[in-house]
């Protein structure tokens, strides 16, 4: 995976840089004109945010349960990217939502429990940063709580109907609308795996620093 | 009753509530109504919010994934030292 890091990143960066062509060749939504194209940045990060989730609880019971080192490492690499994805979200969706709805935040289920998984993801980080020892266990369980509150923020949407879209919105988006979110989604996921990557790769250096600092004292 | 006169007072009857609502006063088509302000819709310019957006989007992204490449070039860098301490 290592060897693949330049590549996908190259491959992603200039999809990325391809985005606003291929956002602007996609037709205006017809009550929300302009502002609706957020939506081709805004959605592939709020699935990468919940995958990321997902990941670090993933990570976290089998750490928690099976006392892997090496897959803590990629817990606190999946946390740190739900933080950046989720920031992405949780500052994209209020710019479109000024415009669309007329006011910036509304405490409704969906951005209320957006919020409320940031916040458990962000003291995830700041325990496991500052935490001292003991904090990757006591961070694990964290996580499985926080991957908990995923189906909820995903399914907020459809069981209380709020000003948010539905999740049935993506399935039934015209060809020129759904190509230019899936060409999105694919160039955040290629930048995604290579981020998660290399962070999983710095926290385990970071353990092997541990390790050597350790056989230094003892030797 | 005369056809005629019958036609006529059909005619009138079904006049009356067309004429009725004509005599009602309508504003003037050069008549403007004022606000203080513009309508929320004109007031918010989309291009902003949605420039805005990609520009946060891609300051989030390049700033993110060169502090990941500072942060592992000083990491390793710290492990070959520490390797070369240990030999």
């Amino acid at each position: 995976m290592t060897k693949l890091n330049t590549p996908l990143l190259f491959v992603s960066g200039a999809m990325l840089m391809a985005a606003p062509w291929v956002i602007d060749a996609a037709p205006y939504e017809s009550t929300m004109g302009l502002v609706q194209k957020i939506f081709y940045f805004h959605m592939p990060s709020a699935w990468l945010y919940l995958i990321a989730a997902i990941i670090c609880g993933v990570q976290s019971g089998r750490f928690l349960f099976g006392k892997n080192r090496s897959v803590d490492a990629s817990a606190v690499a999946a946390a740190e990217l739900a933080l950046v994805f989720g920031l992405i979200t949780l500052v994209t969706g209020p710019l479109w939502a000024r415009k669309a709805w007329g006011v910036w935040w509304v405490w409704d289920p969906r951005l209320t429990s957006s919020l409320l998984l940031w916040m458990i993801f962000a003291s995830y980080v700041l325990l496991r940063r500052y935490g001292g020892p003991g904090s990757d266990k006591l961070g694990a369980g964290m996580a499985l709580f926080g991957m908990a509150n995923v189906p909820f923020v995903f399914i907020s949407v459809n069981v209380w109907r709020t000003l948010h879209p539905m999740t049935s919105v993506v399935p039934t988006l015209p060809v020129d609308m759904g190509g230019p979110l899936w060409f999105c989604l694919t160039a955040f996921l290629l930048l995604f795996l290579v981020l998660l990557n290399v962070r999983t790769r710095i926290e385990r250096q970071r353990a092997r620093i541990d390790d050597l600092f350790l056989a230094e004292d003892e030797a | 009753m005369k056809p005629y006169a019958r036609a006529l007072i059909v005619a009138a009857l079904l006049a009356g509530p067309a004429l009725a609502v004509a005599a009602q006063p309508q504003p003037s088509p050069d008549e403007f109504v004022p606000l203080s302000q513009a309508p929320p819709g004109e007031q918010i310019p989309a291009i902003r919010l949605v420039a805005s957006a990609y520009g946060f989007v891609w300051i989030v992204v390049v700033g993110y994934t060169w502090s990941l490449a500072s942060r592992l070039k000083t990491i390793e860098h710290e492990i070959g030292t520490l390797e070369r301490r240990g030999r």
